[in-house]
C-alpha cells in the first residue's frame, strides 16, 4: 500500500500534447476514478503510471519514490486491462502464477498464493481451464486474480468493465469495490462510465483535453460541479443548461421564459442556468412546460419538455398521467439551481 | 374500371417447370458444383499421381509402354548406392536447410516486427527472394558459385584473406553446403512474412502484462511469442519442409546432381533416371518413394505441433 503522487505531468506523442500538467495526490488506501470523456488522456495517465508510456514531464511519484525512470516490473504495481490480456496458451493457473514463475518461486508458494487469490475470487473450479473456456465476467476474475497474486502496492484499472454486459458489469462493479474494501490497496481506475466512477470512487479525477476539470469526491462533483463541464458529465440524466441573462430578479431563458434564481444570485450578467432533471418539481404554480416526450422507467419518470424556446428533461418520482402536447406545471428547487459564468463556463 | 381491377389483382402461383425443380433439388445442386473442381483434381492431380504410381511397376521405357514388373524397380533401387545417397542428401538437405531458414526467417519476422524506420518498404524487400523465378536465382547462383567467376571469391581474394578461389560446387561436400545456401536464401523470405503474420496476430497488452509481470525479453518471447506462434509455425514448417524436400529447380540448375551424383534429391535422380535416362518405370519409382517422407512430415507436423489445447473450447467473446 502506498500513496501516489503526480505532479505537473505532461506526455506529448511527438508534437500532439496529449497531457498539459496534471496533479493529483492519492492517499495510501484511497480508490480513485478518473473519468472522461474518449480520447481526455485518462488511459495515458494510467499507463504512465503503470510504466508503459514514458513521462514527457512532470514527477510520479509511488510511495514517496519518485518512479520517472524505474522500469514497470519495479514499480511495485498491477494492472487489470480492458481486453483483460490473459495469456491464452496458459490454464487460469499458470496465468496467475506467471509473475511468480517469472520471479523463481517455489512451487508451493505457487500453489498457495494461487489458491488464496482464487478463493477470494471463487476461481477454485476453473484453475486448470483456458481463458477460451470461461465466461467474460470469470476472465475478468482471473486478470484480478493475476494482479492480486503480485500483492501490489498500487491496482491499476483500465476500463476493466467495458468488455462485459450490462447486468455483468453491476456485478462485477460492486465485486471490485469490495474487493478494495476487504484488500485496502490504493487503486487507481480509469473509465468512461460517471456511474461507475460514482459508485465506486472515494475520489473522482473528471479529466478532458488532457486537463484536470475536477478532482473531490463523488456527491461533491454533484452537489457542487465546478464547471459546465462536470455539471453535464455527473449525473443522469445530464443536467438541463440554459444560456441567458439575469433581469430583474429572474432568469430570462430562451424564449423569454423567466426562471426564479437560487439565493445569493448575481444581480445581472450573462450566465447559463443549469437545473438537475431531479430538481424539478410538478408544481401547481409553477412554468407552464409542454410535454414532449414521457419515458416511464417505473421507479421515476422522466419527461421531455419545452420551455419556451428550450428543452428540458425533468425527472420525477411521481406518475404522470399527461400526454404529449399537454403542459405540465413545473418549477426548479432553486437550492438545488446552478449557475455559470457563460464566458468561462465556471461556477459562480 | 381499372381500380376494381388493382383491387382483383392476387398474385400467381407460378408453375414451376422441370428445370426449375431440378435446380432446387440439392443433392442435384451439390453435385453440379463440385463437378468443375472435381474434374480438375482428378485430371491433374489424381490421373498423373495414378499414373505415377503405376509407372513405378513396369519397366516402361522413352518410346515404348512397359509390361507390368511388380516390385522389381524396388528391389534395384534398394541395391542401388546412388539413390541411398540421394535419400540421405534429400533428409539432410531437407533438415540443414529447414532450420536455417527458420532460425533466419523467425529472427527476421522479430525484427520487422519492431517499429522500424520505412517498414512497409523494408518488409517489400524481404519477399523480393521469393518472387524472382526459381531458374533465376538458379542461374545467380550458379555464378556466385562459379569456379572461377565467383563474386564471393573475389572479394576474398580482394580483400587479402585467400589466394585462391573457393571451391563450392566441385567437391561433394562443398557443393551439399552451397545448394543450402541458395535454398535457405530462397526460403527465407515465405518464413519470414508468413511468422510475421503470425506475429502480428499476437495482442501487444499480452506483451504489456508480462513486462508488468516482470519478464526480461527473452523470457516474454519464450513464454509468450513462442508458444502462440507455434500453431503458425507448424503450418509454416509443415508447407516448408514439403517443398525443400521436393526440390528439383535450384539442384538441378547449378549442379544438375554432380559432382559424381553427390547432390542429387530423390527428385532430381527421378527426372535423371526417367527423363533424361529414359528409364520411365525407375525414375518413377524413385519418384513414388519420396511420398511415404512426405505423409510422415505432413502427420509429424500436424499432430505433434498443430493442435494445441488452448485453442480448443468454447470462443464465448
Amino acid at each position: 500500500m502506498a500513496t501516489v503522487d503526480i505532479r505537473d505531468v505532461r506526455k506529448a506523442f511527438g508534437s500532439t500534447k496529449i497531457l498539459h500538467g496534471v496533479s493529483v495526490a492519492i492517499e495510501d488506501g484511497q480508490f480513485v476514478v478518473l473519468v472522461g470523456p474518449s480520447g481526455c488522456g485518462k488511459s495515458t495517465l494510467l499507463r504512465m503510471l503503470a510504466g508503459l508510456e514514458n513521462i514527457t514531464g512532470g514527477e510520479i511519484a509511488i510511495g514517496g519514490r519518485v518512479v520517472n525512470n524505474v522500469p514497470p516490473k519495479d514499480r511495485d504495481i498491477a494492472m487489470v486491462f480492458q481486453n483483460y490480456a490473459l495469456y491464452p496458451h496458459m490454464t487460469v493457473f499458470q496465468n496467475m502464477a506467471f509473475s511468480m514463475k517469472l520471479a523463481g518461486a517455489p512451487k508451493e508458494v505457487m500453489e498457495r498464493e494461487v489458491q488464496k487469490a482464487a478463493k477470494i475470487l471463487g476461481l477454485e473450479q476453473l484453475l486448470h481451464r483456458f481463458p477460451r473456456q470461461l465466461s467474460g465476467g470469470q476472465r475478468q476474475r482471473v486478470a484480478m486474480g493475476r494482479a492480486i497474486v503480485r500483492n501490489p502496492q498500487v491496482f491499476l484499472f483500465d476500463e476493466p468493465l467495458s468488455n462485459l454486459d450490462a447486468k455483468l458489469r453491476v456485478q462485477m462493479r460492486s465485486e471490485i469495490k469490495e474487493l478494495h474494501q476487504r484488500l485496502k490497496v490504493t487503486t487507481v481506475y480509469v473509465t468512461h462510465d460517471q456511474i461507475e466512477a460514482m459508485t465506486m470512487a472515494d475520489l473522482i479525477v473528471v479529466m478532458n483535453h488532457g486537463r484536470i476539470e475536477q478532482a473531490g469526491a463523488p456527491l461533491e462533483l454533484y452537489d457542487r460541479p465546478a464547471n459546465t463541464f462536470v455539471a453535464g458529465f455527473i449525473g443522469s440524466p445530464a443536467m438541463n443548461m440554459m444560456e441567458g441573462r439575469i433581469e430583474g430578479g429572474a432568469f430570462r431563458g430562451p424564449g423569454g421564459v423567466a426562471w426564479p434564481l437560487p439565493p445569493g444570485a448575481p444581480a445581472s450578467g450573462e450566465v447559463i442556468y443549469g437545473i438537475r432533471p431531479e430538481h424539478l418539481r410538478l408544481d401547481p404554480n409553477g412554468l407552464p412546460a409542454s410535454v414532449h416526450v414521457i419515458e416511464p422507467t417505473g421507479s421515476e419518470t422522466q419527461v421531455v419538455m419545452h420551455l419556451g424556446d428550450a428543452s428540458v428533461i425533468g425527472a420525477f418520482r411521481e406518475r404522470i398521467t399527461a400526454r404529449p402536447g399537454e403542459t405540465l406545471p413545473v418549477s426548479p428547487d432553486t437550492s438545488l439551481v446552478h449557475l455559470f459564468d457563460k464566458a468561462t463556463g465556471q461556477r459562480i | 374500371m381499372s381500380a376494381t381491377a388493382a383491387q382483383g389483382w392476387v398474385r400467381k402461383n407460378q408453375e414451376q417447370n422441370w428445370l426449375t425443380r431440378l435446380l432446387d433439388w440439392k443433392p442435384f445442386l451439390v453435385v453440379m458444383c463440385l463437378l468443375p473442381a472435381v474434374a480438375l483434381l482428378m485430371v491433374f492431380l489424381t490421373y498423373p499421381l495414378g499414373l505415377g504410381i503405376w509407372l513405378a511397376f513396369t519397366d516402361t521405357t522413352i518410346g515404348r509402354s512397359g509390361v507390368w514388373v511388380g516390385l522389381e524397380n524396388f528391389e534395384f533401387m534398394m541395391e542401388d548406392p546412388i539413390f541411398w545417397n540421394a535419400v540421405f542428401y534429400s533428409v539432410f538437405y531437407t533438415a540443414v536447410a529447414t532450420v536455417g531458414k527458420f532460425g533466419l526467417g523467425l529472427w527476421l519476422a522479430l525484427l520487422l516486427n519492431n517499429h522500424l524506420p520505412f517498414k512497409s518498404f523494408l518488409r517489400a524487400i524481404i519477399l523480393l527472394p521469393w518472387i524472382v523465378p526459381t531458374v533465376l536465382t538458379a542461374i545467380a547462383f550458379w555464378w556466385i558459385y562459379n569456379p572461377q567467376f565467383s563474386i564471393i571469391s573475389w572479394v576474398f581474394i580482394e580483400l587479402g584473406l585467400r589466394d585462391s578461389n573457393i571451391d563450392f560446387i566441385n567437391t561433394a561436400w562443398p557443393a551439399r553446403w552451397s545448394l543450402i545456401g541458395a535454398n535457405v536464401w530462397r526460403g527465407i523470405p515465405f518464413v519470414a512474412i508468413s511468422l510475421l503474420a503470425g506475429l502480428q496476430t499476437i495482442s501487444p497488452s499480452l506483451y504489456e502484462a508480462a513486462l508488468l509481470d516482470g519478464s526480461t525479453g527473452w523470457q516474454r518471447f519464450r513464454y509468450i511469442t513462442f508458444p502462440m506462434l507455434l500453431p503458425i509455425l507448424a503450418i509454416v514448417m509443415t508447407f516448408s519442409i514439403i517443398f525443400t524436400f521436393t526440390d528439383f529447380q535450384l539442384v538441378y540448375a547449378i549442379t544438375r546432381g554432380g559432382p559424381v551424383n553427390s547432390t542429387h534429391l530423390l527428385a532430381t535422380l527421378a527426372f535423371q533416371r526417367g527423363i533424361a535416362g529414359g528409364q520411365l518405370g525407375e525414375g518413377a519409382a524413385i519418384a513414388v518413394s519420396m511420398i511415404p517422407f512426405l505423409v510422415f512430415a505432413t502427420l509429424f507436423s500436424y499432430f505433434a505441433l498443430a493442435r494445441r489445447k488452448w485453442q480448443q473450447g468454447e470462443s464465448n467473446d
